[in-house]
């Protein structure tokens, strides 16, 4: 299992020591297996390439309001699911789960139509963000979380005169926090690393998320490889890191909806 | 109690106002969208134009080949290496099992324009570091980018590196879920750990192996990234992928109606193959 394992790490370490020689090194023989000294350098390239840093401000901010948005949406409605009992609860569900099933590209014209041309929010944070708001990965999972809250807590709360709109934000989202986390970190990444639609969306190289200006300089003749290099290293190993101590919530998040407990 | 009976459609409706209009009604719309012949202005009503060149159009069916080509072949392997994988990293007598743990799952967190980017150079026909190391090993230099079957194995490779360590933490949450006695009680009856895994680990795997696969399928069928940035499609159209070719007709022609026709024609292959694999694997799952 070792050589494979190393054969599975090889890209990424590579990526890391790319990023750090110059140019004609990466074209070497033998290739470079330990990094140099020439990140700053090849930094330099990609900024003056991309701006880079702005789109990875971008990135931020898009990943950022979407997590945060998408994260009280899905568990409204998942505690509405799991929660009340009203007309039509059934069949929504039901429709909302289906949709996991129906390719994204199936969408993705009229999603297009709508955004740009009839509400014109090309080159906005909104027009990258709204649609993604209408995925149904989270649902299920916050769900089953509600589910398993015990009925006893929210019906003493109720009986203490407490509104719904209250039970639901003090008491029972605080108890289901660490699946929101999980849901959160894969939230976060999923809009982090998506690359079809901004690249739709985005025509100005100031609103580029980091993918697709990543994207746009691979479509290039020239282009600064170690720069690129960079690009991956700073849109890939904060995940890395955070991976390596918050594993149980990438998992948690991963495995949301495979397994029924 | 009394109870406000919209309370729980308060709750729903912020949701679902945006589910329906970014997902239930651009289901409706895109299938209207098929049948409209969209190359002109005003758009108008040809039911057969799209549906009818779908059938005929050689740059389709070439995408599909491809498409299907690289499901028949990259599905199997890449389950096939989650399973063992998985079932390699529960086990008890595992060493480093952190260090595995990290090497495989990875690149779940790896963007594809990122690792694109990355497979791009391993894989440079001149001096990248795979014909480097193919040259060492006395074998000789693969075009990789510019010949076909290479192009497509290339694909082949980058998903399978992408995709294996997230399939493998699908199986591995399954595998946790199989009751340790099950094993003890074989083990009495004298089963070896292969048998145990034939009679008991794939027959309990088989749900959630299941769930792994029709996911893998509709994810392949919409391969996008890694061909439009590794290969451009090419060389020629040897990885043209039915994603590729969709948003070459609906972005770079502008031609929504063939394209969302090609979006059904994606749909109604993630259907069909669903069902086969009901069929197939599912029975009880």
């Amino acid at each position: 299992m070792t050589p494979l394992a190393l054969l599975w790490l090889a890209p990424l370490w590579l990526m890391l020591v790319f990023s750090t020689v110059p140019e004609r090194e990466i074209f070497s023989v033998p290739v470079p297996l330990i990094p140099g000294d020439h990140f700053l350098e090849n930094f330099r390239d990609l900024q003056a390439d991309t701006n880079f840093l702005r789109t990875l401000w971008n990135s931020v901010a898009v990943s950022g309001i979407y997590t945060l948005l998408s994260l009280l949406l899905t568990s409204m409605a998942g505690y509405a699911f799991a929660r009340f009992r009203f007309f039509g609860r059934g069949a929504v569900f039901t429709l909302v789960i289906a949709t996991l099933t129906i390719p994204y590209f199936v969408v993705v014209i009229p999603q297009y139509i709508l955004v740009a041309r009839e509400f014109g929010l090309t080159n906005s944070y909104v027009g990258v963000v709204l649609p993604l708001l209408a995925s149904s990965l989270g649902i299920f999972f916050m769900r089953q979380n509600f589910l398993s809250l015990p009925q006893s807590l929210l019906d003493a709360a109720r009986v203490d005169g407490a509104g719904e709109y209250r039970i639901f934000f003090q008491i029972a989202l605080p108890l289901v926090s660490s699946a929101m986390a999980a849901l959160g970190i894969i939230l976060f990444l999923t809009a982090w690393n998506d690359y079809l639609w901004p690249l739709l969306i985005l025509t100005q190289r100031d609103m580029y998320t980091a993918p697709v200006a990543l994207g746009t300089l691979l479509g290039l003749t020239r282009v600064s490889w170690g720069g690129i290099m960079v690009g991956a290293v700073l849109m890939t190993v904060p995940f890395l890191v955070l991976f390596l101590f918050l594993q149980r919530f990438f998992v948690a998040g991963i495995t949301a909806g495979a397994v029924k407990d | 109690m009394q109870r406000n009976r919209l309370v729980p459609y308060s709750f729903l409706l912020p949701y679902l106002a945006v589910f329906v209009l970014f997902w239930a009604w651009p289901i409706l719309y895109s299938f209207y969208l098929s049948f409209l012949d969209t190359r002109g202005f005003p758009w108008s009503l040809q039911p057969g134009v799209n549906w009818g060149r779908i059938l005929s159009d050689p740059f389709f069916r070439q995408a599909l080949r491809n498409t299907l080509l690289i499901l028949l072949v990259q599905v199997p392997i890449m389950l096939t290496l989650a399973t063992g994988l998985a079932v390699g990293l529960n086990s008890p007598l595992l060493k480093l099992r952190g260090f595995y743990r990290f090497a495989f799952f990875a690149p779940v967190v790896v963007g594809a324009v990122a690792y694109s980017a990355v497979f791009r150079l391993l894989f440079n026909t001149q001096n990248g570091a795979v014909n480097v190391a193919l040259t060492g090993l006395g074998l000789p230099r693969v075009d990789w980018l510019n010949a076909p079957v290479p192009a497509l194995v290339l694909i082949i490779l980058t998903v399978t590196w992408r995709w294996t360590g997230y399939n493998a933490i699908i199986i591995l949450a399954g595998l946790q879920n199989v009751p340790g006695e099950l094993y003890e009680a074989a083990k009495i009856d004298g089963a070896n750990p292969w048998q145990q895994f034939w009679g008991i680990t794939l027959p309990l795997l088989r749900p959630i192996l299941l769930f792994a696969l029709v996911l893998s399928v509709i994810g392949t069928l919409q391969l996008f990234t890694e061909p439009f940035l590794i290969t451009g499609g090419g060389p020629g159209n040897a990885t043209l992928t039915l994603g590729v070719y969709l948003y070459q007709q609906g972005f770079r022609s502008f031609n929504f109606g063939y394209a969302s026709a090609i979006g059904y024609a994606i749909a109604l292959l993630a259907v069909l193959f669903s069902l086969i694999q009901l069929r197939l694997f599912g029975r009880d799952a």
